[in-house]
């Protein structure tokens, strides 16, 4: 089955996730799709399933245009996908995951379809057992599973995204192993991944998406600097700030691990100093949430060290932590940082602990007030804290900071501000770091991390797989680094 | 400009209330219909049972006392977003307590010191009552509306126990309750009207002494902050736990103190249906007014007149007072649909 | 005092007694898979009970009782999911406020008929089947409801765990948007089941008013049993062989009841009405106390504790309660 991809645009309001996009997949083609984080890889692929519709353009099978209204038509039309975070149903066993959809009518063949499983899971070399719950799987049967059940169904496209996340290394052979089989029967594969590695030894051809656009293809043998160019785009500008006189030790952590996210955190070593400008850089969902959480005391390690400030902590407990002069902002702001339903003024209020049982509310409305000017937040003090933009959000978040803390972990701290916003969020921090504060901050845009950190840390899969200075490295590295290249 | 904005808001209000009670009417006058009574004169009775008259009204504020007491207790526990519907439970152990000090001081011939101590006690009993069910909560795990109505179960078997037990009339023990207290115990009420002037102070007190503490201090701050976001209210430096058992406790005591004016104030005895279902008719009362201090006391007002005021059906039309819950619950779930179709209108 | 107690008999009125009990239970259990909570059971159980009693007596068939009886139940189910699904409003509160409003509806509604005989359904032994000894006397010598209570019980398990309808039901309460992945519509199936549960919660209220506390009046008997249902869901692990057999032991707690008033001619007869319900709900809750790690832990040594607390713990739907919303 030939897929064609004309022109396709997805916009979000102002945001442009998909800006003219051409793609073609050929009979038996493994195609991969390589960009960054937030490079309209995601969006692409839920349009070609079905999942959203796009705002512009058309798709074509076997070179005429279909529409799908909904998943379940493009799986009937013979393309399917593998979501990153399975969508299956965990509390309920695997030969009813594997029928659910394929059976009709009051009966279920049961043993018939166990037999299918079994004969095409053997064929495929996956073990999986029919009979427990799918919830005691790792994420790697979990995706045999769902790819013997889209076979099943009849796909002839098959959709991957980011499929080697979080699985072992066997695993990943066997699906690789996988792949080429259905290629070599004449099925399609798409590939959307951000690491190259895997690219460079499944895929006959690649197409890169930077900022929701193509910009480049290539066919196998790859280039791999020529690939890094094409994801990262031209080197970025200088650093920002000149390094800070390192002071005292602020945190310690020694083999620290803890679960969460999709990678968790494992055997985290290291050593933050004061004055330090820390940059986490990775792909989403690698390790750096948790990191933070732990490391602000709001989430519990399960195993390992923390040393606040010279001294022992016991993990999890997040006023201690505070007491220390920890201050975490978290990334999904109305989600984890701010609370709806109350205003400025009423956020103020619960931050200053001036009085014990009396609100002072003149002070918190003054507070509010002059806050809002000084961090320049459109609003005022009796807007609600939901009904702000993003980047105010962001604003009020940031203006919830101690005036003297010790270490501030930052999460993607200038994600969806304008340019002018974001420039001013950094002359803030850099005024902290100035005054000899730790201050650690996980982000996505490479640039950014290159112009304000000192150190940089690149995490993959829950491990911290590069840790260096940011004027002994360059964009290039940290790219292949975040990619899961490190030597 | 905003004189505009403040008009339109109004009147989209207004217009809600009315499409609400038009659903309302339409609903029970179906009702009626169905059963065969003649609508208009349903509602005249209503009307003319509870504030018909000057008795007639006294009675209205006799079930607004405990109402209002209940539905500002409650007014906490949704804030920190928890459904309390041991309340009922709550009351009937307030009225256990305040009893057990009555009988306990019967003989002591300090009637004030004593009704003064019943007071404390009957607070104390619905508050522990409300911190069991808090505990069952925070630290089993278990849902609170099944700690709240195993609870109630228990406290209405206790109540049952100790009519027919150990607190039983001498000679026949019945439905009808315990020996009533001394005259002395009872609370002083205003002559003519029945309304113990204490019982009538304490609501009001609750109203207003709830609306100071939610707008004023850290309590009612904290309680909203946990309960439209806990996990950034933890990173406020919050506890969600403590707070969740402060809120119980708060309302659990509320709940107790109207146990105990039904016990001092207006049946002088402990009944089997000491807590009269206020406990439930308040969960609706405080949903109805929007989770809203200063509406809760008017809506327990209305809801008051109607449980009063259909009384009057089974002797002069032959229906069945329970009328009154019908109205309530139509009320209640017409303004959910009013809002939800409006919410879903702007969209 | 033991020999007065006929175990035949005993066990006899247990099966009996818990037949509108496990059709309560089981209907919730069908909706709750869907991930829809029905609170409002007691208040539909009242209803439905004086709806079959109303309609038997004017009609003169029980069929007709029943039959309406399960459509007011699925009615007042269908409220519940109108205001969740579509509208968006909290199960709880709408489900709490219909179990105060049929309540009171159905003493309202049914005062005309309070205090009278009407039908009600006779027994039907089975032929050959109740010479059985023991066995036949049992289960064999009650009138249809309650045959109709063993037979759901195999039933709406085949169905959920066995069919590809149940897999698709289980399916929308796990997860519902992966099930809209697979060309499911989640909404149009919660709405179904939920209207299923609600009619099998009709027929249990008609079992109270047609067979096992026949007539009308305030109060009718089975009010507090709704609320039990919900318990009985959640103590089953949303399994409903074994909600059932928690339907049973309520039942059996209260026909101990009974014989507890010969006993301890000291304590009210009232307390041993009441007390059933306490001891149900604490049940559920110590059995949801027992699933903690720390007295899982302090359950090492003492196997059978364990196995009991195994086959009783269930973990609920996961969406159970959160209606799916498109976007």
């Amino acid at each position: 089955m030939r897929i064609e991809l004309q022109d396709i645009h997805k916009y979000y309001g102002p945001v442009r996730a998909n800006n003219g996009i051409s793609l073609t997949v050929a009979p038996g083609e493994i195609h991969g799709i390589l960009g960054e984080n937030g490079a309209g890889k995601s969006t692409l692929m839920k349009i070609l399933t079905g999942f959203i519709h796009a705002t512009q353009g058309s798709i074509l099978i076997n070179a005429s245009p279909v529409k799908f209204q909904n998943p379940a038509q493009s799986s009937q039309l013979g393309i399917g996908m593998l979501y990153q975070d399975p969508l299956d149903f965990p509390l309920m066993t695997v030969l009813d995951n594997f029928m659910l959809g394929l059976t009709d009518g009051l009966s279920v063949e049961t043993d018939q379809f166990r037999d299918k499983l079994k004969e095409l899971a053997t064929s495929f070399g996956f073990q999986i057992n029919p009979d427990i719950p799918v919830q005691r799987l790792t994420i790697g049967e979990r995706q045999q599973l769902e790819i013997v059940r889209l076979l099943v169904l009849g796909i002839e496209v098959l959709v991957l995204d980011e499929p080697t996340t979080g699985i072992s290394e066997v695993q990943k052979r066997l699906l690789f192993q996988a792949l080429k089989k259905l290629a070599a029967d004449g099925k399609s594969v798409i590939l959307v991944s951000h690491k190259l590695e895997d690219v460079e030894t499944l895929c006959d051809r690649v197409t890169v998406l930077r900022y929701g656009a193509v910009t480049g293809a290539m066919e196998s043998p790859f280039d791999t600097e020529e690939l890094l160019k094409m994801m990262f785009g031209a080197p970025p500008a200088q650093p920002l700030r000149k390094a800070a006189q390192l002071g005292a030790s602020v945190l310690e952590m020694k083999q620290v691990y803890a679960s969460g996210g999709r990678a968790g955190l494992e055997d985290c070593n290291l050593t933050f100093r004061e004055g330090e400008m820390i940059g986490l850089a990775g792909l989403e969902g690698s390790g750096q949430g948790v990191f933070l959480r732990v490391a602000s005391g709001v989430q519990k390690p399960s195993l390992g060290e923390i040393t606040l400030r010279g001294s022992r902590i016991k993990g999890g407990d997040y006023s201690a932590f505070k007491y220390a002069g920890t201050a975490f902002l978290p990334a999904s702001r109305l989600e984890e940082g701010l609370i709806p339903g109350l205003t400025m003024t009423e956020h103020y209020a619960l931050q200053n602990k001036n009085s014990k049982f009396l609100i002072p509310w003149t002070q918190a409305y003054q507070q509010a007030k002059e806050r809002i000017k000084l961090f320049r937040i459109k609003g005022k003090p009796q807007t609600f804290a939901h009904a702000l933009s993003g980047g105010n959000q962001q604003r009020l978040l940031l203006s919830f900071l101690p005036d003297k803390p010790k270490l501030l972990l930052l999460e993607n701290p200038t994600r969806g501000l304008d340019l002018e916003s974001a420039h001013w969020v950094w002359q803030r921090l850099c005024n902290y770091a100035d005054q000899k504060v730790c201050i650690v901050f996980a982000s996505s845009e490479l640039d950014e991390i290159l112009m304000v950190a000192d150190r940089i840390l690149v995490f993959f899969d829950g491990r911290i797989i590069k840790d260096v200075k940011s004027d002994e490295t360059d964009a290039d590295e940290l790219g292949r680094a975040i990619a899961g290249k490190s030597d | 400009m905003q004189l505009n904005k403040s008009l339109q808001s109004g009147f989209t209000l207004l217009l809600n209330g009315v499409l609400t009670l038009i659903v309302m009417f339409c609903f029970t006058t179906l009702i009626l219909l169905v059963a065969g009574a003649p609508p208009l004169a349903a509602y005249y009775h209503i009307f003319k049972g509870s504030l018909g008259s000057w008795i007639t009204f006294g009675h209205v504020i006799k079930t607004w006392i405990p109402l209002t007491l209940c539905s500002a207790g409650l007014i906490y526990t949704f804030r920190i977003g928890l459904w309390n519907i041991g309340v009922e439970g709550q009351i009937m152990m307030g009225a256990v307590f305040s009893t057990a000090l009555l009988r306990w001081g019967a003989d002591w011939n300090q009637p004030f010191g004593v009704i003064g101590l019943a007071f404390a006690a009957g607070i104390a009993g619905g508050a522990i009552w409300a911190i069991i069910a808090g505990f069952l909560k925070t630290k089993g795990g278990v849902n609170e509306i099944f700690a709240g109505l195993g609870l109630n179960f228990v406290a209405q078997g206790f109540i049952l126990w100790l009519i027919f037990g150990p607190w039983r009339r001498p000679g026949v023990a019945s439905m009808s309750g315990t020996e009533p207290f001394p005259y002395q115990l009872w609370l002083s009420t205003w002559p003519g009207l029945r309304i113990a002037p204490a019982g009538l102070a304490l609501a009001i007190g609750a109203v207003l002494l709830t609306a100071l503490i939610l707008k004023y201090t850290r309590v009612g701050l904290n309680l909203k902050a946990i309960g439209n976001n806990a996990q950034a209210a933890r990173l406020f430096g919050l506890n969600p736990q403590r707070n969740m058992i402060l809120a119980m406790l708060l309302a659990g005591g509320l709940a107790g103190l109207a146990g105990n004016i039904q016990v001092t104030g207006v049946y002088h005895r402990l009944l089997p249906a000491i807590s009269s279902n206020y406990g439930y008719l308040a969960l609706m009362v405080v949903m109805l007014s929007n989770y809203n201090i200063w509406a809760a006391p008017l809506v327990a007002l209305f809801f008051a007149c109607l449980n009063v005021g259909s009384i009057q059906l089974p002797m002069v039309l032959r229906l069945d007072s329970s009328l009154s819950g019908v109205i309530q619950g139509s009320l209640v779930l017409a303004t959910l649909a009013v809002q939800a179709w409006r919410v879903k209108r702007n969209k | 005092m033991i020999s007065d107690l006929n175990l035949t008999i005993l066990f006899a009125s247990v099966i009996a007694g818990a037949a509108p009990v496990v059709l309560a239970a089981i209907g919730e259990t069908i909706t709750e898979k869907a991930g829809i909570i029905n609170l409002s059971l007691d208040g539909t159980i009242l209803l439905s009970a004086m709806t079959a009693f109303a309609v038997a007596f004017e009609t003169d068939s029980l069929m007709l009782g029943f039959g309406a009886a399960g459509i007011v139940g699925a009615c007042v189910a269908g409220i519940v999911a109108l205001f969740s699904i579509y509208l968006g409003q909290s199960q709880v509160a709408v489900g709490f406020v219909l179990t105060l409003m049929c309540r009171d509806l159905a003493y309202f509604l049914g005062n005309p008929y309070s205090r009278l005989q009407g039908p009600q359904a006779s027994p039907l032994p089975l032929p050959f089947l109740k010479e059985i000894p023991f066995f036949g006397s049992v289960f064999c010598n009650h009138n249809l409801p309650v045959y109709l209570s063993l037979v759901l019980i195999f039933i709406s398990w085949m169905y959920i765990y066995r069919t590809s309808y149940g897999l698709k039901l289980r399916s929308v309460g796990e997860n519902p948007a992966a099930s809209y992945v697979r060309g499911i519509n989640p909404r149009k199936i919660q709405l179904a089941y939920t209207l299923c549960g609600g009619f099998l919660v009709g027929i249990s209220g008609a079992v109270f008013s047609l067979a096992i506390k026949p007539g009308w009046g305030r109060p009718q008997g089975c009010e507090g049993v709704g609320w039990i249902a919900l318990a009985l869901v959640i103590f089953g692990g949303w399994h409903p062989v074994r909600a059932a057999a928690g339907a049973y032991f309520f039942s059996f707690l209260q026909v101990i009841g009974i014989y507890g008033q010969s006993w301890l001619p000291s304590v009210p007869a009232q307390v041993f009405q009441v007390a059933p319900f306490p001891l149900m709900i604490f049940t559920l809750a110590l059995m949801h106390l027992a699933q903690k790690e720390t007295v899982l832990s302090w359950t090492e040594e003492k196997a059978w504790i364990r196995t009991l607390i195994r086959m009783f713990s269930g973990t609920a739907p996961q969406s159970l309660g959160k209606p799916y919303q498109t976007d």
